[in-house]
């Protein structure tokens, strides 16, 4: 690990006032369980380390009649345990508690599960973001490349790593960033962009902003995650399937479907949504549905087995709904 | 280039010079050189104090104790307990909160002490293996139950079940299963150790009842 200053800053404020206009100047941190691998290996190497653990305003969990606010510090352990998010959204306490390590869940953060960084081997061995060779051509499709996206977009190959986005962005929740122009909310459907270049992220924040916290409506959908892992307990899940619905007069009037773990993005699987619409949810529909997710999967040369992971985990999803 | 580099490459020990003495020194080497930059912390007016990248004085409280270090923030908690505090429980192997075996108490929660900076640890409440000792109820269940074979990564899980089992006194095999998906054992001895768990589990209540 190259050497680094170090602040532990008291408030959100002070914090944004030690971050600087470059990722080079500083990095935040929350439960460290990815910056400091990512320190460590080099990938990241910041001149300044803003540590967040004293900003108590992070840590909690505040429920209003129209919003559950969930500070950027709360921890994947408190989220599994806070009765008021269980209760409405079992989706993400499914999402965090898919996180299998004690050591991690306990400090791993919501902030944190959200702004880590991408598992893609040529990322954490220096390739970049979009994994370029010597050529400037991508690595991935002619690498190894059995845990990437079965939706790449552009050259970018890696697959989100967040546990929480998918099912977030099923609830239609969004994230609140603060920086030195104020706050601004950013649904988290939209918080994550394509890197044009290796030196962007793979985020819409900004080297000066604080992630503070994630706000998801209180809309009532009915609403669940269902993870498919290769080794149940430690690893990364090789893909999930998030989905929040209404059902009025037996049919179903709205629907939301994400993927995780098959593209840079938490995928949106709007065929999938307009097959659910207007029909009861019985089996043959969830059965049409799951197929639909999948449709257009541009699988790489050693994951094809992903796409029929992904449609199974929308059809579990669902059916856990019925 | 940090410490752990130098680790790999000490080699084997040799006569009258063993490798943790070693270690010592070169660590004392490099505290020396990288004071000269010194901390920019003087510069600073207003707002939160900043540390480094030169050693800076941090307290620790581990095991019970106030302990107090000089240290690079770069340093990790785990790094800090074994090079400087002389705490080799913890294990590095790893040294990226995967496999398990540098697990200690933070606060009461299992925690990869190589994915937690020791500046950062301040203010917190560490335990160790060694707080557990000999006769802990934990320790000599994993005896009893032959739950290690090379045991490298053995203090990492007694600390991870021994976190475990306080909260879940009546804990069943299955339940252990879920509940060690942090440390990792290349012997596999896994079937002793979730039998070693459940039956401390039931120790440590009486325990702390008693």
């Amino acid at each position: 690990m190259r050497p680094f200053e170090y602040a532990s800053p008291a408030t959100v404020q002070e914090a944004i006032d030690l971050l600087g206009p470059t990722w080079n100047d500083a990095e935040l941190l929350a439960g460290g369980t990815d910056l400091l691998s990512l320190m460590k290996d080099d990938v990241v190497a910041p001149k300044r380390v803003v540590s967040l653990r004293r900003i108590t305003s992070l840590k909690r969990i505040e429920v209003t009649p129209t919003v559950v606010r969930i500070g950027a510090l709360v921890t994947m352990e408190e989220l599994t345990q806070a009765p008021e998010v269980a209760a409405k959204f079992p989706s993400l306490v499914i999402a965090a508690g898919g996180v299998t390590s004690p050591q991690i869940r306990h400090h791993g953060t919501v902030g944190g599960d959200l702004c880590q960084r991408p598992r893609c081997w040529y990322f954490r061995a220096g390739y970049g973001i979009l994994a370029t060779g010597a050529d400037g051509q991508p690595l991935v499709p002619r690498g190894d490349n059995r845990y990437h996206a079965i939706f790449p977009e552009g050259n970018a190959y890696y697959v989100c790593p967040s546990s929480l986005a998918p099912a977030l962005a099923a609830l239609e929740a969004s994230v609140v960033l603060q920086s030195p122009e104020g706050e601004r909310r950013v649904p988290v459907e939209e918080f994550y962009r394509i890197p044009r270049t290796n030196e962007e992220r793979e985020y819409v924040r900004q080297p000066r902003e604080v992630l503070v916290a994630v706000e998801i409506p209180n809309t009532g959908l009915k609403n669940a995650t269902y993870e498919i892992r290769q080794r149940q307990l430690l690893d990364w899940p090789l893909a999930t399937a998030s989905v929040a619905l209404r059902v009025d007069g037996g049919k179903v009037v709205s629907a939301r479907v994400f993927l995780g773990h098959v593209a840079p993005r938490p995928y949106r699987a709007t065929a999938a949504e307009a097959t659910l619409m207007g029909a009861p949810l019985d089996e043959e529909r969830i059965a049409a549905a799951a197929r639909a997710a999948v449709q257009g999967a541009r699988p790489l040369s050693g994951n094809q087995y992903k796409v029929q992971l992904a449609a199974t985990a929308v059809k579990r999803a669902l059916s856990s709904l019925i | 280039m940090d410490g752990q580099k130098h680790d790999r490459r000490a080699g084997p020990p040799r006569r009258g010079f063993t490798r943790r003495a070693f270690l010592k020194g070169s660590g004392a080497v490099a505290a020396a050189t990288a004071l000269v930059p010194g901390s920019r912390a003087e510069a600073q007016e207003t707002g939160p104090k900043i540390y480094g990248p030169g050693p800076v004085p941090i307290r620790l409280r581990v095991n019970g104790e106030d302990r107090e270090v000089k240290v690079e923030p770069r340093v990790t908690l785990l790094d800090a307990l074994r090079n400087h505090l002389n705490l080799t429980g913890a294990k590095k192997v790893c040294d990226r909160g995967t496999c398990g075996a540098c697990t200690v108490l933070v606060d009461g929660a299992p925690t990869y002490a190589c994915s937690m900076l020791a500046i950062d640890a301040q203010g917190r409440e560490i335990e160790t293996v060694e707080a557990l000792g000999p006769d802990h109820p934990m320790v000599q269940a994993f005896v009893e139950h032959d739950a290690l074979q090379c045991g490298f990564c053995t203090p990492g899980f007694v600390v991870a079940c021994t976190a475990f089992a306080l909260r879940n006194p009546n804990c069943t095999v299955e339940d252990v299963n879920r509940a060690l998906g942090g440390n990792i054992c290349r012997c596999g001895t896994y079937a002793g150790i979730r039998e070693a768990v459940v039956e401390a589990a039931r120790k440590l209540k009486g325990g702390a009842n008693a």
